[in-house]
């Protein structure tokens, strides 16, 4: 049984220039605990297959279902994780968490717990020291973190992440998907995400999607990743699955969608 | 757990990177530990230093060409003269003999009250109509030429109105306050709620906040510093305009005083006045910077 289908999905938007189609005939099924990354040149409508799920935007045509049901528009239980953190400048790291909790666990669960909650989300990401402070007082990659753990901290049926690690530095988008990947481990957390790190696609997903070049792009090839997990850096760097993976990507985006130079 | 032993060495990198820095910096003193006690005592005299002169240079420069300007036309009074006249004047600010000759500070007093009253109505309308400008196009559109049409106006044009309305001159003074200070208010409020970064807004929507929440959580902590700005460009402009006013009003109040010392030909009065109203209103910009920065996560 799939959580998420996708089912003959296209999204136009109405531009100066006339129509323009972004997507076209998008079928997808994302299983239970399935980590999914899209993967496409930019300009691909990645994200904005992305912001379907997430119900930021609704499809211009076809439908996208949500445990059966149609999505309405964005809700907690389909948590998205911003390219750029957007965390709200004006709490603390603490606050900004706590904000998403007590929106989906206010109703039912008492303050402690509620705090409980948070204090875990932040423990898990290694950002329980920093639970005080402000934004502007931490890094881009703990800001990051922050950002995963409001995420997480919502217990979301599926988490959306938009080029979560596209803004930060090489080493620290390293420690950071080390460190995604024992989070999802640990939770078994269903994963819709966008990137154009190949290496990251590999190293974190169960299935990379594809996309053809837009406008109008599509589902090009599905590849599935059948390395065991826990997937380690170090050994996969020397595995030649891990290469022929890498290879696989390469092979599509660089041979067969290879975007003419503007 | 392989995926522990993989994260550790960053993590070791990350957390030693502040402790390296540290090391770095803590040899140095020892290198120079005699300079290195003489220089800041130095340093903070030449900053302040830096800091006073020009001031003092550009006040020594004005006070210059004020003597030259008493020396050259008996009328205006020498700074000495106006001098005199201050101490006196605020040795007893506090005096009343009647409703026609009250102390300085009472007129002080009297002014900032109206502008308080006429600022405050302003900002109890003008800062929600800012937020429903800014959250709905609708009443953009349909309030945007009005606010246009009316902003240009001199406050002064409406006192005629609010006398005609209130039948006595204090309120309608209070009045030309209000008119004045509620479209500064108005314009930066809902250029801060238009302002406000989708992403927030993107981020209220996944959480699922209701719309109180939005408001309260992100909105209006997001809009504040806007706001601000808005309040102090209104007090600024509420604080010139109340000395016309009240010229034109009469009563109690520094710019009745100023006409008052006019009619009396107290020209070093008029000069003191000067000085006041100027004293006055950077005291309230300057408090209105400090609650800003108080308040804005920007600076905080």
């Amino acid at each position: 049984m799939s959580l998420v289908k996708i089912e003959k999905v296209g999204q136009s938007f109405n531009t100066k220039s006339g129509r323009f189609t972004a997507l076209t005939d998008i079928d997808l099924e994302i299983g239970k605990g399935e980590v999914v990354s899209l993967i496409g040149h930019s300009g691909c409508g990645k994200s904005t297959l992305l912001n379907l799920i997430a119900g930021l935007t609704l499809p211009s045509t076809g439908v996208l279902l949500c445990e059966g049901r149609e999505i309405p528009g964005p809700g907690p239980e389909r948590a998205v994780v911003f390219q750029n953190h957007s965390l709200l400048p004006w709490m603390s790291c603490f606050e900004n968490v706590m904000l998403g909790v007590e929106q989906v666990f206010g109703r039912k669960e008492g303050k402690p717990k509620l705090r409980a909650r948070v204090e875990a989300a932040l423990a898990m990401v290694h950002m329980d020291h920093a639970s005080a402070k402000y934004p502007h007082e931490i890094s881009g990659g703990m800001k990051q973190r922050i950002g995963i753990a409001r995420a997480f901290a919502m217990e979301p049926k599926i988490l959306l992440m938009d080029e979560p690690f596209g803004a930060l530095d090489a080493l620290t988008r390293a420690a950071l998907q080390d460190e995604l990947n024992g989070v999802m481990a640990k939770t078994g957390a269903t994963v819709v995400m966008v990137t154009h790190d190949v290496d990251e696609a590999v190293l974190l997903s169960d299935r990379i999607v594809m996309m053809t070049n837009g406008p109008a792009a599509t589902i090009g090839e599905i590849l599935e990743v059948k390395l065991a997990h826990p997937r380690d850096r170090l050994a996969l760097a020397h595995d030649p699955a891990f290469a022929e993976y890498r290879a696989a990507v390469f092979e599509f985006l660089y041979r067969k969608q290879l975007k003419k130079a503007a | 757990m392989s995926t522990v032993v993989a994260l550790k060495p960053v993590m070791a990198a990350v957390s030693a990177a502040p402790a390296m820095e540290k090391v770095a910096v803590a040899p140095e003193p020892t290198f120079s530990a005699p300079a290195a006690e003489a220089a800041p005592r130095g340093e903070t005299l030449r900053d302040v230093l830096r800091a006073v002169i020009p001031p003092l240079f550009g006040f020594g420069l004005l006070l210059g060409i004020w003597a030259l300007v008493s020396m050259k036309n008996a009328s205006i009074p020498s700074p000495g003269l106006t001098w005199d006249a201050a101490v006196k004047l605020f040795a007893d600010p506090f005096y009343s003999n009647g409703p026609n000759d009250q102390g300085i500070g009472w007129n002080v007093l009297a002014s900032l009250q109206r502008v308080g009253i006429g600022f405050g109505v302003a900002a109890a309308i003008g800062i929600p109509l800012g937020f429903i400008i800014g959250r709905f196009s609708f009443m953009n559109r349909m309030l945007d030429p009005i606010i246009s049409l009316l902003r240009p106006v001199s406050p002064l044009a409406w006192l005629p109105i609010g006398l005609l309305v209130f039948q006595r001159a204090d309120p309608a003074a209070t009045w030309t306050i209000f008119i004045c200070s509620i479209w500064p208010m108005i314009l930066n409020t809902a250029e801060g709620v238009r302002r406000v970064p989708s992403d927030y807004l993107n981020v209220a929507r996944v959480l699922g906040l209701p719309e109180t929440k939005v408001i309260t959580r992100i909105l209006f902590p997001a809009v504040l510093p806007y706001m601000l700005t808005g309040i102090r460009l209104s007090i600024g402009t509420a604080w010139l305009v109340i000395v016309a006013a009240e010229m034109l009003t009469g009563g109690v109040g520094i710019g009745f005083w100023v006409w008052d010392e006019w009619n009396n030909l107290k020209v070093e009065h008029i000069v003191i006045a000067i000085f006041v109203i100027g004293i006055v209103g950077l005291a309230l910009e300057q408090m209105l910077l400090l609650l800003a920065r108080r308040f804005s996560y920007e600076t905080r």
